[in-house]
């Protein structure tokens, strides 16, 4: 028998609400804790309960991260959506099914695999209370798994076993299910199948946890100590995670009382407001949202801009407005985000595309806030902010200190001659600052939003104006040179892929399947905006760059044009916007094409 | 725009407070406001009641909104930082300067546009958090940096410059505090400095949300007859409950009111808040019975003012979420940062 070991896609159907999460989460940790690289994805509805969800778990020995289409294993438990789910599996695949009903004569399919099981019948004598016997059903799916994939079975055991520690009495039925699940499949189905895992050492150090948990637990090691929100999807679990992680990390241990301020308010102006007013009084702060926060909070977003007061804004991405698709993923807030506001405002962005580095950008966007004295919004997205993503560990160098950037102190104030609160005197647009209650004589300015001079005096000169605005346009080219930098790969091809985000996720596989069939691409994997001259650099170098994206509009397209004048002509969009994330096989298929369209040779460089 | 700016050579005869400083040392720039407007004799209030009340004038954090009130706070307390900040959000922005630095005087002066049109939500929240502050509102009636369209605190039937009535409900934002949790409330007219100012005091130094709302009259749009926020119509409606003065510590009681009518109160910091009774019957500890008391008068047509209500024992925000005395933002890497052994331990959990 020909076995294909760590290498498939399976996907859970279940019904949102059913518990089917807690026993989907262990699948994947198993296989995870066996050293093998997974990828995991929830695709769920904007319901507590009853509509259906997904939960898909890529497994890869290469470490492909990315979404690929098609699955190879398909858990069917919700009749609901039955029929979609039996089309969904790829030729060859399998179908497991509870066939304490018998499966439909028009749902077989003579390309895969069935495999019945018949769970609820076996369910019924073991579990009196009904929503016990649905519960473990997950569980004894879970061990049936392990039956057919060959999952270590201990290792199983052994996180029910920490996971319901001090709730002992959940740890029998759990394990009564697991071995209920597995002796079925090995006594009575073809077990385990030629589709396996087997222990491997590519996960490597590696963690495994969501962006938006690496976001709260970041902006704690950066120093916040205010944070305002308002629920959104998905978005919430920046905050809590923030305050959870506050909550053991943040404590006085005399007193018991919080380092920290976590308001969660009436909407979404009034977050960025607090952000804002604790900010301009000194404290390290930020909010966490999405698209619609974002668009709600545009008006105090130019008056930050223009009154330069700094601030750290999360924005995870969804799929539009009001609600059904939002609970998709999407990187369609760039325009909105980077221009948010009226008048000439633009906001430096930060794109992270692993939880490490959701991690290291919430203390670096609060230094850079502190520094630039402008808002930085980061701008993730459902896919990384809420799976569980493989990452590097995180990293802290205790030597490293907070950049407050330029705040004078009363000793400072008492030794400068002059302090004009946004007096250019360094030459890069930036001015000091003071915070509220420093001086008893000196350093004290009215704050507002544009009618005022160097000295924060109120004016409505037009010519004072302009040279204001001037000076927030150097402050803008000061910022491109201290944003995180693109990461390049330029081997001299003469096309490049440029991306951001979680567009990275499926790039590697993308990239290893366009150069076997001799297409080879440099990379540019933008990290922020405003673009660096390493950007600009690489765009200049190369004949055509694929911008890969997941918008309708191209957004990372149109901000390159704009801000960097680039021909739209070198720019092809790669585009993929239809809820899930972009797959390795879409940036394959669409860069293939317009190879071919366009009669493009290929391997016209020789690999060095 | 230019202005005259004040001299800074004081009078050598001014009397100078317990820290040394006159009231030239409370002042700010020189208003901007229409000549009578109520708003100035409501920052001339703050400032004397600062002055009085020997407070360090720097360490004030004044935060406005948008609206002829919320320029007001470039005209009093110049030593210490404002915020000019959005249309109805003055709350947020002060709630957010609160949670960085709570050692600071929170000063916030809205309008009745500000709090009670486009900011009503951001008013209700910060009330129902409690944040510690003087939460006053110069109540007009009117909108007049666009030129006198009605507000939403102007009585139905009260007319416009052009005599058009107002059609809908009014909303009384003293009520609507009183509802909410304000552990202070309290309501005055420009026009009696000699209520407004040791009500000022008391809510300066009242630890909670100490919310005032003070009519004041608006020369420009609002004060013909026929509006129920001039000048004249709230001389003649006012019905004054209870009067208020914050005595120090060391200071001797001269008020003269009539014996069993005072009510000394302890205030935290050592002072008393001294209560008068001008109507016997109010009870400022009641807070559903001062909200009843209000609306029936203002039903009647009566303008209820002096201190409405106050609950001495009251908490504010911090207390509710148990923050470190410290102020946030003197916080430390060594306070706020874990470390990198603790991230190991932490990197362990998510293996």
């Amino acid at each position: 028998m020909n076995i294909k070991y760590n290498d498939f896609v399976i996907r859970f159907a279940n019904v949102n609400g059913s518990g089917s999460a807690s026993a989907n989460g262990m699948f994947a940790k198993a296989l995870f804790r066996m050293g093998i690289p997974v990828a995991t994805r929830n695709i769920f509805p904007s319901n507590i309960q009853g509509l259906p969800t997904w939960f898909e778990v890529r497994v890869s020995e290469k470490g492909y991260l990315g979404r690929s289409e098609g699955v190879d294993i398909m858990v069917a438990m919700n009749a609901e959506t039955l029929v979609e789910d039996v089309a969904s599996i790829s030729p060859g695949g399998y179908l497991l099914y509870d066939n304490s009903k018998p499966l439909a004569k028009a749902l077989k399919r003579d390309d895969i695999h069935e495999i019945a099981i018949p769970i609820s019948s076996m369910m019924l004598p073991e579990f009196s209370d009904p929503k016990q016997r649905s519960l473990f059903k997950n569980i004894a799916y879970l061990g049936a798994l392990a039956g057919l994939l060959n999952i270590e079975f201990d290792v199983i055991t052994g996180m029910v076993s920490t996971q319901y520690k001090g709730k002992d009495a959940l740890i029998q039925p759990n394990i009564r299910s697991l071995e209920l699940g597995r002796d079925y499949a090995l006594n009575y189905l073809d077990a385990p199948l030629p589709l396996q895992v087997r222990r491997s050492d590519a996960v490597g150090d590696r963690i495994m946890i969501d962006g938006n948990d690496a976001a709260g637990l970041g902006s704690v090691y950066g120093g916040a100590t205010v944070c305002a929100w308002y629920p959104i999807t998905p978005s919430t679990s920046v905050a809590e995670s923030f305050e959870n992680h506050s909550n053991v990390l943040r404590i006085d241990k005399e007193t018991g009382q919080k380092k920290f301020a976590f308001l969660q308010v009436e909407d979404e102006l009034a977050a960025i407001g607090v952000v804002i007013g604790a900010a301009w009084n000194g404290a390290r702060s930020f909010t966490a949202t999405s698209g619609p926060g974002i668009s709600l909070m545009s008006e105090f977003l130019g008056l930050a801009y223009f009154a330069e007061i700094p601030a750290v804004i999360w924005d995870i991405q969804r799929s539009g407005p009001s609600t059904g698709m939002p609970t998709r993923t999407q990187q369609g807030d760039l325009i909105g985000a980077a221009y948010a506001s009226h008048g000439d405002t633009k906001h430096p962005l930060l794109f992270p595309s692993t939880p490490k580095e959701c991690f290291d950008f919430a203390a670096q966007a609060l230094d850079l806030a502190d520094r630039l004295q402008t808002p930085i919004m980061v701008l993730s997205d459902l896919e990384l902010g809420m799976n569980d993503n493989l990452s590097e560990p995180f990293e802290w160098d205790d030597s490293r200190r907070y950049d407050r950037g330029k705040v004078l102190s009363a000793k400072d104030l008492d030794e400068v001659e002059v302090f004009g609160r946004y007096l250019d005197v360094d030459g890069d647009g930036i001015g000091y600052r003071t915070y509220p209650g420093t001086h008893p004589e000196k350093g004290a300015f009215f704050t507002r939003g544009t009618s005022r001079d160097e000295f924060a005096v109120y004016t409505e000169s037009g010519e004072v104006y302009q040279r204001n605005m001037e000076r927030l346009q150097k402050k803008w080219q000061t910022a491109r040179t201290i944003v995180p930098a693109a990461q390049i790969v330029d081997k001299g091809q003469s096309v490049g892929v440029l991306y951001y985000g979680t567009t990275s996720l499926p790039m590697p596989e993308a990239l290893d399947n366009l150069a076997q069939s001799g297409i080879h691409m440099d990379t540019c994997r933008v990290r922020a905006f405003p673009f660096g001259d390493e950007v600009e650099q690489f765009i200049a170098a190369h004949d055509l760059i694929f911008v890969a994206e997941q918008n309708r509009d191209g957004q990372m397209r149109s901000l390159l044009i704009n801000e960097l004048q680039t021909n739209p002509a070198k720019l092809i969009s790669v585009l993929y916007y239809a809820g899930l994330s972009i797959s390795a096989d879409t940036i394959t298929e669409q860069i293939s094409d317009y190879y071919i369209e366009n009669k493009f040779s290929r391997v016209t460089e020789v690999q060095s | 725009m230019t202005f005259v700016a004040k001299p800074k050579v004081h009078h050598p005869k001014l009397p100078v407070n317990e820290i040394g400083l006159t009231r030239r040392d409370y002042e700010g720039s020189v208003s901007t406001l229409c000549a009578g407007c109520g708003h100035d004799s409501v920052s001339a209030a703050i400032v004397q009641a600062c002055a009085e009340l020997s407070l360090p004038p720097h360490r004030f954090a004044k935060v406005s909104g948008i609206g002829c009130s919320s320029k007001t706070p470039s005209y009093f307390l110049n030593k210490s930082h404002g915020f000019n900040s959005v249309h109805g959000r003055m709350p947020s922005v002060m709630t957010g300067s609160n949670l960085a630095n709570r050692d600071l005087i929170g000063v916030g002066v809205s309008g009745d546009g500000d709090s009670a049109s486009i900011g009503f939500g951001q008013f209700a929240h910060i009330v129902r958090r409690r944040i510690n502050m003087l939460y006053l509102v110069d109540n007009n009636g009117t909108y007049g940096l666009t030129k006198g369209q009605f507000s939403a605190t102007n009585d139905k039937g009260s007319t416009s410059k052009k005599g058009v009535p107002n059609l809908y409900e009014p909303i009384d934002l003293v009520s609507s505090a009183l509802q909410i949790g304000a552990s202070f409330v309290a309501r005055s007219f420009s026009g009696d400095k000699k209520q407004l100012v040791p009500l000022i005091k008391a809510a300066l130094m009242h630890k909670g949300m100490a919310f005032i709302d003070v009519i004041s009259p608006c020369v420009a749009f609002n004060n013909h007859s026929g509006s129920t926020k001039s000048y004249e119509f709230v001389r003649d409606h006012i019905h004054n409950v209870m009067d208020a003065d914050l005595i120090m510590a060391h200071d001797e009681v001269t008020a003269d009111y009539a014996e069993g009518s005072r009510e000394d109160v302890a205030m935290p910091d050592g002072s008393t808040l001294q209560l008068y009774k001008v109507d016997a019957d109010y009870d400022p500890h009641d807070r559903v019975g001062a909200l009843n008391y209000v609306q029936r008068m203002q039903e009647k047509g009566e303008v209820v003012t002096g201190l409405l209500y106050v609950d001495p024992n009251a908490v504010e925000c911090h207390d509710i979420m148990d923050t470190v005395s410290q102020p946030l933002n003197e916080l430390t890497e060594a306070d706020l940062c874990p470390g990198s052994d603790t991230l190991d331990s932490l990197n362990q959990r998510y293996r």
